[in-house]
């Protein structure tokens, strides 16, 4: 009777032999052996960064003409061409105007960002509301897929230069050139993109919503909109961050081409799209006025299609752990 | 198979017209006069004729009606007329006569019959992106396959790093770098597409695929990039399937069992792919066509935009809808018989 209280050996609880982790904290270490996805990240990140804080760090103002410094060259191209028009006090030389191109880069880089931020926010909010509403509540599936039809079968790229080109004045009238065109742009790039994101949510919502664990939310007297906020969208959040990722990645390219196409943000207020399409002229004189802000439109796309392909892989429990 | 591809004509119908519908009320709604650019000395009360000439007189559901009866019994009306009459195909059916002089949809650029000068642009733009959409299935098939057949692989890794650079350089930037290496530098292919040059012989035939080369390649990077993607993960899924762990335990060769067995099963998602992509084919190579100055549907809608002419702007984009719902069709019924598993009834 005196070995009563010790418990067989195989039937000892083991010691965990990990600390449990979160499902975020497992997320992020297979984020972090995605090569691709941490260079995304990392140079999202600096980019970012660089285009918050740039312009208090190098207050040069952007739109301030110099004609008397203009076409310079970029600082690095006395490496090769010890005659060329070069100052420190422009890094990256100056336009046909004198503008310095180091502060365009900086303030184009953060009007680009705006944009692609606040489109994908815009469009991820409309995508998954009327993907939980047609996924959650039967009656109105039929009537809010045929609308996302609808839109699918719109033309994209010429709707929005019209949408643009022909409200261009009015909002601009309302909010100023440059509010106005900011406001335009990202609703017209929202309300075209939101389609894939309200087709994946619906298809996951309805998926989840024949699961055990939402019955029994239910049986103990869960309300709807409760619901869809805690146990719904919590499931479905992978698939809207993935697409959120690309969402932003397009938003970025789409404001570029308008830009690019002359329907864009004024004159005098610098996005990269715009730079790229101002410098195509001079592009044989001048190339580094092209390639600046075509690599930076480049690499901050790329960055960030990395980042939702790690992200992909990393929140698909499937692939998650081997 | 047919009911179900009945139904879905029968259904887009009212889409289309709604689509219409919507483009037509936007276009309403925009501000712009098309008489702005008339001069001022122009009495207000000729001004209006004026209006009245262009169909702007009439209250809206009546200019909306008066399209559609253009577009869609008009135009078919001289399109059957041209058949029978000058098409090698059906030429030698009877003249129909079937248009009588009725109003068609008037640019109000060129004050000339939109279909018309929608029929002079279309060569070019079929000849630079279609060209580039073959191009670009012909690249993307082989490099999807292989890669996922050696996954993992340097090749892989490399295709996907391509894949990815074509999906992140925009257009607008690959064309002017194309143009400053091989047109400003090394002086080997021209920076703009000529549409006047006629191609008669060998000589000229090589001035043509000079000039092709560029607009190509860049439409055709983007291409490539999405479909082999397509094809790499369609391949994958394939390959871990039972049945060709079966075909090689019957000793198939390798060859075989990809080529027939894998390719065959993974092209099925990979076709309906290439057909909604199809109508981008007419529409979305608005930005390629402005680098390289190819007068195509894309710069025209561009131009019509810029120029304010509304009729233009309005028939072109229904015909891009109209050609994206057809597609989505296609690509709808060829997955229904590409795969017998799939059942619409």
């Amino acid at each position: 009777m005196t070995n009563q209280d010790i418990p067989i050996e195989a039937l000892q609880d083991d010691e965990p032999h990990q600390p449990v982790r979160g499902v975020w904290r497992e997320v992020w270490s297979q984020l972090y052996q995605h090569k691709g996805a941490m260079f995304g990240m990392v140079f999202l990140l600096f980019i970012t960064l660089a285009v918050l804080i740039g312009p208090y760090l190098y207050q040069v103002d952007p739109q301030k003409i110099d004609i008397r410094n203009k076409d310079f060259r970029p600082i690095y191209t006395t490496l090769w061409d010890s005659d060329a028009k070069t100052g420190w006090n422009k890094p990256l030389g100056s336009d046909q105007l004198g503008r310095d191109n180091l502060a365009q880069m900086l303030a184009g880089g953060r009007a680009s960002m705006a944009v692609g931020w606040a489109a994908m926010v815009l469009s991820v909010l409309i995508g998954t509301l009327i993907g939980v509403l047609a996924g959650f509540y039967q009656k109105l599936d039929g009537v809010l897929m045929r609308l996302t039809d609808l839109f699918l079968a719109l033309p994209i790229l010429p709707l929005l230069l019209v949408a643009v080109t022909l409200f261009r004045q009015p909002l601009r009238a309302e909010f100023g050139a440059e509010g106005g065109m900011f406001i335009l742009i990202v609703t017209v790039i929202a309300i075209t993109s939101w389609m894939p994101m309200a087709r994946i949510v619906r298809g996951d919502i309805l998926a989840i919503k024949e699961r055990e664990f939402v019955l029994a939310a239910r049986s103990i007297g869960t309300r709807s909109n409760k619901l869809i906020l805690r146990h719904l969208l919590p499931n479905v959040m992978s698939p809207i961050m993935v697409s959120a990722t690309l969402g932003l990645a397009s938003a970025i390219i789409t404001e570029s081409a308008l830009s690019f196409l002359g329907v864009g943000f004024p004159s005098d207020f610098p996005t990269w799209g715009k730079m790229l399409a101002d410098a195509v002229v001079r592009m044989e004189e001048y190339p580094e006025r092209v390639i600046l802000p075509g690599i930076a439109i480049s690499l901050t796309v790329l960055s960030v299609n990395y980042l939702g392909d790690g992200l992909r892989d990393a929140l698909d429990p499937r692939i998650r752990g081997r | 198979m047919l009911q179900y591809a009945t139904r879905r004509l029968l259904l887009s119908i009212p889409t289309l017209l709604f689509i219409s519908f919507a483009i037509f009320m936007l276009l309403q709604l925009a501000p712009g006069d098309p008489m702005a650019q008339v001069p001022l000395t122009v009495p207000p009360e000729v001004k209006e004729k004026m209006r009245e000439a262009l169909g702007l007189g009439e209250p809206a559901h009546v200019q909306y009606w008066k399209w559609l009866v253009q577009v869609g019994w008009t135009e078919p009306k001289v399109f059957i007329d041209w058949l029978t009459r000058d098409s090698a195909l059906l030429g030698w059916l009877p003249d129909t006569n079937l248009y009588q002089g009725e109003l068609r949809v008037i640019s109000w650029q060129t004050r000339s019959p939109v279909m018309d000068i929608v029929v002079q642009r279309i060569p070019q733009t079929l000849w630079v992106v279609g060209v580039a959409y073959v191009v670009a299935i012909l690249i993307a098939l082989p490099i999807g396959i292989y890669s996922a057949y050696r996954q993992y692989s340097v090749f892989d890794q490399a295709g996907t790093f391509v894949t990815m650079i074509g999906f992140s350089i925009p257009p607008f930037f690959t064309g002017p770098l194309l143009i400053v290496i091989f047109s400003v530098q090394l002086g080997w292919l021209p920076s703009i597409y000529d549409t006047t040059h006629v191609v008669r012989d060998w000589a000229s035939f090589k001035v043509q695929l000079q000039q092709m080369i560029m607009p190509v390649m860049v439409l055709a990077l983007q291409i490539t990039a999405q479909l082999s993607r397509y094809m790499r993960a369609s391949t994958l899924d394939n390959l871990n399937q039972d049945y060709v762990r079966t075909a090689r335990a019957k000793g198939l060769s390798e060859s075989i069992v990809v080529m027939s067995h894998v390719v065959r099963n993974s092209m099925i998602p990979v076709v309906t792919v290439i057909a909604l992509g199809v109508p981008a084919i007419f529409g979305g190579a608005i930005i390629t066509e402005n680098v390289f100055k190819v007068n195509g549907i894309g710069q025209l809608l561009l131009t019509a935009l810029f120029a304010n002419d509304l009729p233009m702007v309005m028939t072109l984009t229904f015909i891009f809808a109209v050609l994206i719902v057809l597609f989505n069709l296609i690509a709808d019924v060829l997955y229904g018989i590409l795969d017998p598993r799939i059942r619409y009834d």
